[in-house]
């Protein structure tokens, strides 16, 4: 079988220990883990839901900019890291599974190896409306 | 395919009376398959290997998991490298902001070491490996990285149909005493999937891991779990802990076997023990 890179393992147990949302995706922008903080703020658990492809992800909690306008896959923090292989970050608005509304900052990493090979990324989240 | 153990014990060698049982000198392996042999880990137990039945035309391979100290102390020590017309290769990992080559320097430089590494006489090959397959001889080797400060292999090789897991230092789960449930996110896996023979780190009891958390070693249970997991079929508990004696060593050994039940041997690792796979 083909074990996970031992920096998205490390990834995960790290995520595991913060009390901030966390999305780990792999290479293939596959989102292949979230913490328990993050299943607090999509209102689902991981074991629930379990992996998620990137075209699910990125369009599933309706990200939408102030005005309300709908935000494209492509400038969803996660997302640019994923294809440009590069740091990214913006506040914008999604909905969680449970219907409830967040306004939340994302910065997102690539995952680059000692190997220098990209094997992932991963986002943090702040969750501006739990937190003002 | 035999295994010998030349060295078990972890962090750093010792020659107390009561720690001869297990030994003391730190980690070293050579597997042997018919006339080719290959050596994983330079500690101090590289030191007691028999030379004399290693042809001197033939080339020499060391393996090395990891650059920290009981890994590469013997190396300065080690005969073949002395040998101007020897041919030594030297592999270990990759993946540091300096080259392997560097960070052995710093060992094989003064002040710590007289001799520096240029001007050892077999002027030995040095080789990066990172999540890697090679052929060295007889011998298949796979390296992956694994959790551990550092960078840091484990290793596994294939011959004559067998295969072996060398992971000498480990920490599979950090501050957790119990691996995920899911293989793909367990550190390690590949490597020791349905090995004939796992060694592995072993360093500690479980309540003594939980205020070493981060060091980079696993307690017998996790070692155990991690051994019944990728279904090796011997396991055999490395990296003695030698701020222990081996009485306790023995004892914690036999209480953690009679409250635990695997279908597979477990057993503590002796210097010179040899190992038929």
């Amino acid at each position: 079988m083909a074990g996970r890179s031992i920096e998205i393992i490390l990834s995960r147990q790290l995520a595991d220990c913060l009390n901030v949302p966390v999305f780990i995706v792999d290479p293939e922008g596959n989102l292949v883990f979230y913490n328990a903080s993050a299943e607090g703020l999509l209102g689902r658990r991981f074991e629930d839901t379990g992996e998620m492809p990137m075209e699910m992800w990125s369009t599933a909690f309706h990200p939408t900019d102030e005005d309300g306008k709908a935000i494209p896959p492509e400038q969803v923090p996660l997302v640019n890291s994923i294809k440009n292989h590069v740091p990214s970050h913006k506040t914008f608005w999604i909905n969680s599974f449970d219907g409830k509304s967040h306004n939340i900052s994302v910065t997102a990493i690539p995952i680059i190896g000692r190997a220098q090979e990209f094997v992932g990324a991963m986002a943090i989240f702040w969750d501006n409306t739990s937190n003002s | 395919m035999k295994v010998i153990l030349h060295g078990t014990r972890g962090a750093y060698p010792t020659s107390t009376p009561d720690n001869q049982k297990y030994g003391g000198d730190t980690p070293c392996i050579e597997l042997i398959h018919n006339d080719d042999r290959l050596i994983i880990d330079a500690g101090t137990g590289i030191i007691g290997i028999d030379w004399s039945q290693y042809d001197p035309k033939k080339r020499l391979d060391i393996l090395l998991t990891h650059l920290h100290m009981d890994h590469i102390q013997g190396l300065g020590f080690c005969k073949p490298l002395f040998d101007p017309n020897r041919e030594v290769h030297i592999w270990g990992p990759g993946g540091s902001a300096y080259l392997l080559q560097t960070r052995l320097n710093r060992f094989l430089s003064p002040p710590l070491f007289p001799v520096v590494l240029r001007d050892i006489p077999s002027q030995p090959e040095i080789h990066e490996l990172f999540n890697s397959k090679i052929e060295l001889g007889p011998f298949t080797v796979h390296s992956s990285f694994i959790i551990h400060p550092g960078p840091t292999l484990g290793f596994r090789v294939e011959c004559g149909g067998k295969s072996l897991a060398y992971i000498p230092d480990h920490e599979p789960m950090i501050g957790k005493t119990k691996l995920y449930d899911d293989d793909s996110w367990v550190s390690g896996f590949d490597l020791a999937y349905e090995t004939d023979l796992l060694i592995h780190d072993s360093q500690y009891e479980n309540e003594e891991y939980m205020k070493k958390i981060g060091w980079g070693h696993s307690s017998m249970q996790i070692c155990a779990e991690f051994a019944a997991r990728t279904k090796a079929g011997r396991l055999v508990f490395f990296h003695h802990d030698p701020a222990h004696d081996d009485d306790h060593r023995t004892q914690t050994f036999e209480s953690f076997m009679s409250n635990n039940s695997f279908d597979f041997p477990i057993e503590l690792a002796v210097q010179g023990q040899e190992i038929e796979i």
